[in-house]
């Protein structure tokens, strides 16, 4: 055997037009972490998606073992070790965990399930990765970190010797990233190899033994993590410059003048009717003010924003707008008064990834365009391309599919429309959920203007240094209930723990 | 490369668009002569209008900054793929005409036009319950519907037999009205189960094509009617479906039946409405990503309702026309049209999960139908395998369609 246990040799992918990846390489050891970083659209996936017999690669040469793989199918890539943990996953949720375990390799005889085996079996596999979970509990009513054990007792299940690990911790909490990370030992002290994809750079020290960087589709370079000779070990301004192949002197930008003293936005004891969502929310929004929302998974950070902007109810409560009532009786509504928001599942409710970028910018804001309903091409099409070009939005034109772009582009297509209905609070929720370093440092740019031309900002964000480094005031939540305030100056990743893990002490549970 | 390509394809429709018609008018002036009248029939004159069609095209079509990310050379596979449908029918045709060169008449076509004409009223009404990747089974009955109220009001006085015995001579466009607004009655009724209840258009409009039967059948059985066929159909309103403008126009020619502008009209009306109102607008949008939609402010439920009431006011249209064209009406009208409409829509490029459609699209879609069922008559192929051809069709034409959006 060789010194690895994966060898992926030259590898060259091109679409219509595009060349995915151009020589890239990616050499894995038996039982260790290997990192692999690059910006949204560095070819990360595609090589992942080669490797997983989802892509046929034009180039390059494939080894597991030494020796040469033919890998033209997942179903393949499996059978040859290896296994994948989608970023997004995607149950049967209507189906019990331990189908969805089995599922392509339910055991039994003659096409008849034994259901008994598949029980035992998955039992097995959850008790050893100390998992708690009912294996006939439906996936539709998992967790996003259960899923993704499900997904992994899955790839061990099957005997992997290689697991693809696509952000995994991006919908996850530090308890539930803990866990998976003690897994994830395990299993490498038992000879399991992970390619681990994140844009999370602590994680990315934390757990892997090698760092493998890529380029806009081409290969930069590999690094051991720690350097077994002088015992240094990498640091996140080298990795962000292999990334971006620039110097990165800030990760945020300059905040320059302060909130002005005057209330956009009151709200006070605001309550979900869901006894178990948001309660009692109380806050006030300054002109020109940047308030974060920390909090962990299960927070309802993002239902009581989606309340705000008319997606959900609203039991009790006042909330005042720029001094007058304000009823969030729908998002149109909203929107005519003036709120703005970004969601957090970009996919999933954000883009409408068939249609094309002039009309994902437009789509919000047709009223201004039309003339008893029927609406002027050429403005449109100036706005969408003024705003487009104002954010930087990377795109051959407006008529490109919005799904073609990447993740950060797509983003800031998203804010463009809401900029473009000159709303005064933008809600952002997880603004840069999966977009790469650069991307990032645009968005936080964009922002800062907005407030700068006298808008307001509501952010939510699960990452610690964005919500310190652009926060104006930092608003806690624990278990829908707000835990305190902190103010600049006195943010600190232990405060806010502190605050975000304020449960309540459940007089009742013993009762229920 | 990609300026390339544009360049090329407006050189090539130009070109051949000048070859055809320099084609047409030579044989327009040489087929008398020599004696070729009952070989081409009226060859010439479809070469001289393709001919203008193809050079107005290449002349029109820009050369527009395409990148290269966008538009990679569009390979002769690629091109098949893209109109395999169109291809195959052009083969056809060319093979009835052959086989039958009365095909090549001029009467022939106007034939296929008005046969396609109240067809595509019902595709293009019900392409908007499939742009929001819903479907809409209640359109066949609607045109029952409007064809039986419609036809229940219009009968000569002295006809024997009158739906209503009593009724004197009413004005045309009040029946009409009337039918119309009955269809969008149950239209309004689907676009409120969909929206309201969030319920599948599927089942909602399953239910209410159901009720709309019902309805029709015991508004049909009322006495003194009793379920017979609604005859003796007054001409002022049949000549609605089949008056012929510029018949007369020279020695033969049959007249442009009133049903082909009539649709061509509403052809006119749907695509400005899909391209430029933000109600079409928002179709694509809700058809795209419905959860989007909602969060971009779109009143969803307003834009449903609409979408099913403007697809009601199409199909009543429709009944109206078949009533008119056949001068009668029973309540077994438009039955499984909907089926034909969905089938011409998909054919046409419609995606069933919503969002993507083109009202050229739907326009070939149900000409596609048309040609190939009248072509297949025409060289007396029998209904049955007709049935297994049209099946074939539609199996074919979306495959290749969805081999399109897949890529590995």
């Amino acid at each position: 055997m060789g010194e690895y246990l994966l060898e992926m040799k030259n590898i060259t992918k091109t679409f219509p037009g595009v060349k995915a990846l151009d020589n890239v390489q990616l050499n894995v050891r038996k039982g260790t972490v290997h990192a692999l970083m690059g910006e949204n659209g560095a070819g990360k996936s595609t090589l992942m998606k080669c490797l997983f017999g989802i892509y046929e690669p034009n180039g390059g040469e494939i080894f597991l073992d030494g020796k040469k793989a033919n890998i033209h199918s997942a179903r393949q890539a499996m059978d040859q070790g290896i296994a994948m943990v989608h970023q997004e996953l995607h149950p049967i949720r209507f189906r019990s965990v331990m189908e969805n375990v089995y599922l392509g390799r339910f055991p039994g005889h003659m096409g008849v399930v034994n259901h008994k085996a598949m029980y035992d079996k998955t039992k097995a596999l959850f008790e050893d990765l100390e998992l708690d979970v009912d294996p006939l509990a439906l996936a539709g009513e998992q967790s996003a970190a259960i899923l993704q054990m499900m997904e992994i007792a899955r790839a061990v299940d099957m005997k992997a010797k290689i697991i693809i690990l696509d952000e995994p911790t991006s919908s996850l909490s530090d308890r539930e990233v803990e866990h998976l990370f003690k897994i994830i030992n395990r299993l490498r002290s038992q000879g399991v190899a992970f390619i681990y994809i994140s844009h999370k750079m602590k994680e990315i020290l934390e757990i892997s033994d090698e760092v493998t960087i890529m380029r806009d589709g081409t290969y930069v370079g590999t690094w051991p993590v720690v350097n077994k000779e002088t015992g240094e070990k990498l640091t996140n301004d080298f990795i962000i410059r292999q990334m971006v192949g620039r110097e990165m002197t800030s990760q945020f930008p300059p905040r320059e003048g302060k909130p002005s003293s005057e209330v956009v936005l009151k709200v006070e004891h605001v309550c979900s009717p869901l006894r178990k969502s948001f309660q009692d929310v109380s806050f006030e929004l300054h002109k020109q003010e940047i308030l974060g929302i920390g909090g962990l998974v299960g927070a309802q950070r993002t239902e009581f924003v989606e309340a705000l902007f008319g997606l959900r109810g609203i039991a009790s409560g006042e909330i005042l707008l720029n001094g007058a009532r304000y009823s969030a009786k729908s998002p149109g509504f909203a929107k005519s008064r003036g709120l703005a928001l970004l969601t957090e599942e970009r996919r999933a409710t954000g883009i409408f990834g068939i249609l094309p970028i002039l009309e994902n910018t437009v789509i919000a804001n047709q009223k201004n365009y039309a003339h008893l309903g029927i609406l002027n091409e050429r403005k449109r099409r100036i706005d969408a391309d003024e705003e487009c070009r104002k954010l930087n939005v990377k795109t051959p034109s407006l008529a490109t599919l919005i799904q073609n772009l990447s993740g950060g582009n797509q983003q800031k297509v998203l804010i463009a429309r809401w900029l473009l209905t000159n709303s005064d609070i933008l809600i952002l929720d997880e603004p840069t959920r999966g977009i790469d370093v650069g991307a990032k440092y645009e968005i936080y740019n964009i922002m800062l203007e907005q407030i700068a031309q006298g808008r307001s900002i509501i952010m939510i964000s699960s990452e610690m240094p964005e919500l310190m480094g652009m926060s104006d005031r930092i608003m806690v939540m624990c278990e829908g209930r707000v835990t305190g305030f902190l103010n600049k100056g006195e943010y600190s990743q232990e405060k806010i723990m502190a605050l975000a893990t304020q449960f309540a002490v459940h007089k009742d549970n013993t009762a229920a | 490369m990609a300026e390339n390509t544009t360049s090329r394809s407006k050189r090539l429709f130009t070109t051949a668009g000048l070859i055809f018609l320099a084609l047409g008018i030579v044989l327009y002036f040489a087929k008398a002569p020599m004696g070729l009248n009952r070989k081409i029939y009226d060859l010439p004159i479809f070469l001289i209008i393709i001919g203008v069609c193809f050079a107005l095209k290449g002349f029109m079509s820009k050369n527009a900054p395409v990148n290269e990310l966008e538009t990679s050379r569009v390979s002769f596979v690629e091109f098949l793929t893209n109109n395999a449908i169109l291809l195959a029918m052009l083969v056809l045709v060319v093979v009835i005409c052959i086989l039958q060169p009365r095909f090549m008449q001029i009467r022939v076509a106007l034939d296929i036009l008005t046969q396609s004409s109240t067809k595509l009223i019902m595709a293009l009404g019900i392409c908007f319950a499939l742009l929001i990747a819903g479907t809409d089974l209640s359109a066949g009955r609607m045109v029952g519907l409007a064809a039986v109220v419609s036809a229940s009001m219009m009968q000569t006085a002295t006809y024997a037999n009158r739906f209503f015995p009593d009724l004197p001579q009413v004005e045309v466009w009040i029946p009409i009205v009337a039918a119309i607004a009955a269809c969008m009655v149950f239209g309004a009724l689907n676009g409120f189960i969909v929206a309201k209840y969030e319920m599948h258009p599927f089942i909602a409009t399953l239910a209410t094509q159901v009720i709309i039967y019902g309805v029709c059948s015991l508004y049909f059985d009322m006495p003194p009617n009793n379920s017979q066929p609604i005859g003796g159909i007054r001409s002022d309103f049949a000549q609605i479906g089949q008056m012929r403008l510029f018949s007369g126009i020279y020695k033969g020619f049959p007249g442009i039946s009133i049903l082909i502008p009539i649709s061509i009209v509403i052809c006119i009306i749907i695509w400005f409405i899909l391209n430029k109102t933000i109600f079409g607008k928002n179709v694509y949008a809700i058809g795209g990503n419905r959860e989007a939609a909602v969060v971009a402010g779109i009143n969803v439920f307003r834009n449903i309702m609409f979408i099913f009431i403007l697809a009601s006011f199409l199909y009543g249209i429709a009944g109206v026309l078949e009533a008119a064209r056949t001068a009668g009406a029973t309540n077994n009208y438009g039955n499984g049209y909907e089926t034909d409409a969905i089938a011409a829509c998909v054919v046409g490029g419609v995606s069933m999960n919503g969002g993507i459609g083109r009202v050229g699209g739907i326009i070939m879609g149900v000409l596609i139908f048309t040609v190939i069922q009248y072509g297949l008559q025409f060289i007396n192929v029998s209904p049955m395998w007709q049935q297994v051809i049209k099946g074939v069709i539609i199996a074919v034409a979306v495959a290749i369609d969805l081999t399109k959006y897949r890529r590995k």
